[in-house]
């Protein structure tokens, strides 16, 4: 999970980490209200999305006086931010920091990550603060200094100071960098974070260590013990699709292509997209449906990929183990039925029981195409993905038509896939987006507001402007609200019930959805 | 021969009241061998009860004293997982398979950091464990897909080590073992250390190694490959249209900081001498290719 700028700062100013004083707004007079509440004669605007690089695309301007703030708040709130990490299309800011001007004498990087060799908590520093670390490490890896962190010990004194002066830090301010460094860390550790980072961290005039950026992931796995930390979640800053599927236990991630993919178990889920790939067509998502996939999991899954109008064709690949396919036939033409299926199906079932779930396939009247293993079902769903592009030209068209040399020489194409593949992913994210936005959004909103870590009196007063452009239609509000419903209940409630039942009888609930 | 486990293993399992754990282990218990191997369950509320005939003791170290398991298997819930080990560590068993998916990575780091200089092998967590055709089964895989053979199989993933599997016995290839290694980022033996015993192993004369982004765990192994081992290995990659900085299902499957893609994978093991192909369903005869 991720979270904002103001919310990092938040997290590591309880762990006495030095900020500059800032406040999150919703819209542009409380953004005014906020400078003048701080005081001073400079002033930051920052957006607040979740995607690294927001200055180099504008979303971070210093204001010098309050006319400043107040155009540099009107030109970045609700812009599409566009980032290195946001894809082609950006993404919409719709909050924005209001922080302090800082008096920086020197920029500095440091970064916490799992490593994974190791297997312990690696602190990176640099004394190129402000750059993209990956950038550094890839032309000038000896400016990237590591602490490995035992994790009885901490990171201790003198680890903190040894990596203080190695980024450039003076020797009078190795308290104030100590602070710094193992406040990052204890608020690392106590907040199961899976990657933090201060970029930059900075050297004021008077010498203290403060940390201008901030960005904090958490592993998601250690959700259930914050229960503060899932309070902070923006709803508005993920994939509408993936956050639906989450509703299901359904790991969903949406890609660019048409072929739509339903797998069960993450490894062939991944496999499947690439023999996709392969044979010259392209996933729409990547989608493990457990071990434990039930009719109704199904049903969901398949729902969740038809709301992607780029979708063409499916492929439903499973190995059935302790799942057998004679189940899972009954759930796909369960799901097929109740959807109302509209584009081909193609699926390949093995392991249990397989003979008698191709005859439920067989017997069900629908036109289920069979593939009898997992290259002739790929080469199936690529043909049969095409054969409904054709009416519509889109790009996935193009890329489909551009490979037919693909299936004649399956061997050969893998080579030119890293070209393209950092043009495809970008494209994930947009396509996907502008469909479910619209109506995510207006539902996001109202709900997110109250959440109590994110700035409640705020809120409210920004609804007026992000509202009105957009009228839900009645019959969306009643699933908007639904959605929102739910959404909270998930955020907030179901973490505690999780540790609740578990507390109770911690060896009768099941290791989690392992039935494959 | 085998590696890790053989007909003469004795299992217990570690949350075997909870409802996969008594799923599995009696699906266990009716593999080959698994009568005379599932001798013991843990449940510190429930001692002196049993499960299908298993007597269920309070702690770990009395099952192992009272029955002779050298072997655990953990189904214990996310939250509670991580202690689970540990306690199986302190009691000095061979080895613990831990098949629960979604321990936080915070308590691995600690589990882990317990476990140094200890004799306790662990496999997983997030994992589908590990069979030895014909003789036992301990974990979440269908038994009767395998069938005993000279093929070794590590992945550290589920069904696509079942579909690898499927491929071998479709070329008339059964298994040595098959080791899931498990998908979470900090977990137990390695692509490596599996490789290392298979090596060892006379029945083994082969390997298909399974594995996918994110880490380096496949080009360590690889380079230990190209200097150490005396029987062929073929690879296979999944992830290669997985988009950077997204975890793919597992907790360990994502590239992170442009790092642990699947192409950077196949190149190195390509280069220390692995026969790897980028399509998933040639790894059945990828592998029967390179058998001599």
């Amino acid at each position: 999970m991720k979270i904002h700028e103001y919310q990092a700062k938040e997290v590591l100013r309880r762990y006495g980490v030095a900020t500059p004083r800032g406040i999150a707004c919703f819209s542009v007079d409380e953004g005014v209200a906020a400078a003048h509440q701080l005081g001073g004669s400079v002033w930051v605007v920052k957006a607040q999305i979740h995607a690294g690089g927001r200055g180099k695309g504008g979303g971070v301007k210093v204001s010098k006086s309050i006319d400043e703030v107040r155009h540099n708040a009107s030109q970045i709130l609700g812009m599409m931010l566009k980032t290195h990490q946001t894809g082609p299309q950006g993404q919409k800011v719709r909050r924005l920091f209001i922080e302090e001007g800082a008096d920086i004498r020197k920029e500095l990087y440091v970064g916490m990550v799992v490593d994974r060799v190791t297997q312990r908590v690696c602190l990176m520093a640099s004394s190129e603060g402000g750059m993209d670390i990956e950038e550094v490490a890839a032309h000038t890896p000896e400016k990237i200094h590591k602490v490995y962190i035992d994790p009885q010990a901490g990171l201790t004194d003198g680890e903190s100071d040894q990596v203080a002066l190695q980024i450039g830090i003076p020797p009078e301010s190795l308290a104030s960098a100590r602070v710094a460094l193992q406040g990052l860390y204890s608020a690392f550790v106590d907040t199961d974070a899976s990657l933090a980072e201060i970029n930059p961290l900075v050297l004021t005039g008077d010498g203290r260590v403060v940390a201008l950026d901030a960005k904090i992931n958490f592993d998601d796995n250690a959700l259930f013990r914050h229960p503060d930390i899932v309070a902070m979640r923006d709803f508005d800053e993920e994939d509408p699709a993936e956050i639906e599927a989450s509703k299901f236990d359904l790991s969903y991630i949406s890609l660019d292509g048409n072929i739509g993919c339903l797998v069960n178990g993450a490894g062939l889920a991944m496999a499947t997209m690439d023999i996709t790939k392969l044979y010259g067509g392209s996933p729409a998502n990547f989608l493990d449906v457990g071990g434990g996939a039930t009719a109704e999991k199904v049903t969901e899954a398949f729902k969740i990929m038809l709301k992607n109008p780029t979708v063409k064709a499916i492929l439903v690949n499973i190995f059935g183990g302790i799942m057998k396919c004679d189940v899972i036939a009954d759930g796909i033409v369960t799901a097929a039925r109740e959807v109302k299926l509209t584009v081909p199906l193609v699926v390949r079932l093995e392991g249990t029981n397989v003979d008698l779930g191709k005859k439920i396939l067989a017997d069900s009247g629908l036109p289920i195409i069979s593939g009898s293993n997992m290259a002739d079902a790929a080469a199936k769903v690529v043909k049969a993905a095409r054969g409904t592009v054709k009416s519509a030209e889109t790009k996935s068209n193009a890329r489909t038509a551009a490979n037919p040399k693909a299936r004649v020489k399956p061997k050969a194409k893998p080579k030119a896939k890293p070209k393209a593949k950092p043009k495809a992913k970008p494209k994930a994210k947009p396509k996907a987006k502008p469909k479910a936005k619209p109506k995510a959004k207006p539902k996001a909103k109202p709900k997110a507001k109250p959440k109590p870590k994110a700035k409640p009196t705020r809120k409210p007063k920004t609804r007026p402007k992000t509202k009105a452009p957009r009228k839900a239609k009645p019959a969306a509000k009643r699933t908007l609200v639904n959605t929102l419903k739910s959404r909270n209940s998930r955020a907030k409630a179901k973490p505690a019930k999780k540790t609740a039942v578990r507390a109770r009888s911690p060896r009768k609930a099941a290791a989690r959805g392992k039935r494959k | 021969m085998s590696i890790l486990i053989d007909k003469n293993t004795r299992v217990m399992t570690q949350g075997i009241t909870g409802k996969t754990g008594q799923f599995h282990t009696k699906m266990g218990k009716e593999y080959a061998n698994g009568m005379n191997a599932y001798v013991a369950g843990v449940n510190p509320r429930k001692p002196g009860q049993s499960y299908e005939g298993i007597p269920i003791f309070a702690t770990v170290r009395e099952a192992k004293e009272r029955t002779g398991a050298n072997v655990s298997v953990i189904y214990v819930p996310p939250p509670f997982a991580a202690a689970a080990i540990d306690e199986a560590v302190e009691a000095d068993l061979d080895l613990v398979i831990c098949i629960t998916e979604g321990i936080p990575v915070r308590d691995m780091i600690m589990t882990k950091y317990k476990m140094r200089g200890k004799r306790t092998r662990l496999i997983g967590p997030n994992c589908p464990g590990v069979i030895t055709p014909d003789e036992i089964k301990i974990g979440i895989m269908p038994g009767h897909i395998h069938k005993k053979g000279p093929v070794g199989v590590v992945s550290r993933s589920g069904t696509l080590t079942y579909e690898a599997v499927g491929q071998l016995m479709e070329q008339g290839l059964g298994q040595s073992s098959c080791v899931g290694i498990g998908g979470d980022p900090v977990n137990g033996l390695k692509h490596i250390d599996i490789m290392k015993m298979f090596n060892d192993d006379p029945q083994t004369e082969a390997v298909v190694m399974v594995g996918e982004i994110g880490g380096s765990d496949e080009e360590e192994c690889a380079r230990w490959i190209k200097d150490n081992m005396r029987k062929p290995v073929v690879g296979f990659i999944a992830g290669l249209t997985a988009p950077p900085g997204k975890r793919m299902g597992h907790a360990g499957a994502i590239i992170s900081g442009g790092k642990g893609t699947a192409e950077e994978k196949l190149a190195v093991m390509e280069e220390c001498g692995i026969k790897v192909t980028r399509n998933p369903a040639h790894m059945g005869k990828l592998l029967k290719s390179v058998l001599r």
